[in-house]
């Protein structure tokens, strides 16, 4: 017979660590997908997601089973991911002179034609990744959460454990920076 | 350049790619390996961590009483010791006897 997720939790804290498996296996798709969001190399998302699982067995004993288990580790998750992208912030500092021809192409026909750009095309998968990349940590998980991913102030202000006003604030500059670099990849090639 | 349409088209982008959600082979075998390996690990940490703060805390104890030691005002030494005292208490009888008739 299959056990529930808080029978599973309640053997985990009563010192039956295999009673965690069936956790592992269930949401970790969901905690791949969250961390891939974030990090682009394999290795790097796999440590992430590790990471997340660790945190959550060491941590299981504040799990309270108040809001759904998936709520608690996707706070974790998110946290973790912002760790991340706190830790690699040095990777941001490279030019835009890496815009590949695809890239450029799509700008060029947006310039043309704003409405004849689709959103769809490789090019601007590629192009927003990049774009995403330069941003500051804090911005790039608020334009994740708030735009991409549609949530929430309160949402996230639940998922990153900051304030409400932090959160808008934080969307604000979020929104400024990303102008910001926009303008830069433009004037670096159509001015 | 529209900066806010490209801005809204970018975005647009991102929300057209859905996440990829796959998870390596045997992954959570993995992952219970080291919640395993952690366990154990986290048994000689226990021991380990609570004689450091033993010895620690003795350390401790030991300076502030050498402090305390040092600090404290000597006691004007009368000439008696310990010994003396004791063996003056004990033999008290004895020197009353001999000054008795």
């Amino acid at each position: 017979m299959e056990r529930s997720e808080a029978e599973l939790i309640a053997a985990v804290l009563q010192g039956d660590s295999t009673s965690f498996e069936p956790l592992v296996q269930k949401y970790s798709p969901r905690v791949f997908a969250t961390a891939r969001r974030y990090a682009r190399r394999e290795s790097e998302i796999e440590d992430i997601v590790q990471e997340v699982w660790l945190k959550a067995f060491s941590k299981l004993k504040t799990f309270r089973g108040e809001a759904p288990f998936e709520h608690w580790l996707m706070r974790m998750t998110v946290r973790t991911c912002y760790d991340f992208l706190r830790g690699h912030q040095r990777n941001r500092e490279s030019s835009f002179s890496e815009i590949s021809e695809p890239e450029e192409d799509w700008l060029e026909k947006f310039v043309a034609d704003p409405a004849s750009a689709p959103e769809d095309a490789d090019a601007a998968k590629l192009l927003i990744d990049k774009v995403l990349e330069k941003l500051s940590p804090p911005a790039r998980l608020v334009i994740q959460l708030l735009e991409i991913e549609d949530r929430s102030v309160k949402e996230i202000a639940e998922l990153t454990g900051w304030s409400v006003p932090l959160v808008k604030v934080r969307a604000f500059r979020a929104r400024g920076e990303m102008r910001k670099i926009l303008a830069r990849i433009t004037q670096d090639k159509y001015l | 350049m529209n900066h806010a349409e490209l801005h809204k088209k970018l975005i647009a982008a991102a929300r057209a790619q859905a996440p990829d959600d796959r998870v390596p082979y045997a992954f959570e075998k993995r992952v219970m390996a080291q919640i395993a390996a952690r366990a154990g690990a986290d048994q000689w940490v226990f021991w380990t961590r609570g004689l450091w703060r033993a010895a620690a805390s003795c350390a401790i104890i030991a300076v502030l009483l050498g402090i305390i030691s040092l600090c404290l005002p000597k006691t004007a030494d009368t000439g008696n010791d310990l010994s003396q005292d004791f063996e003056n208490t004990l033999l008290a009888s004895v020197d009353q006897g001999e000054t008795m008739p």
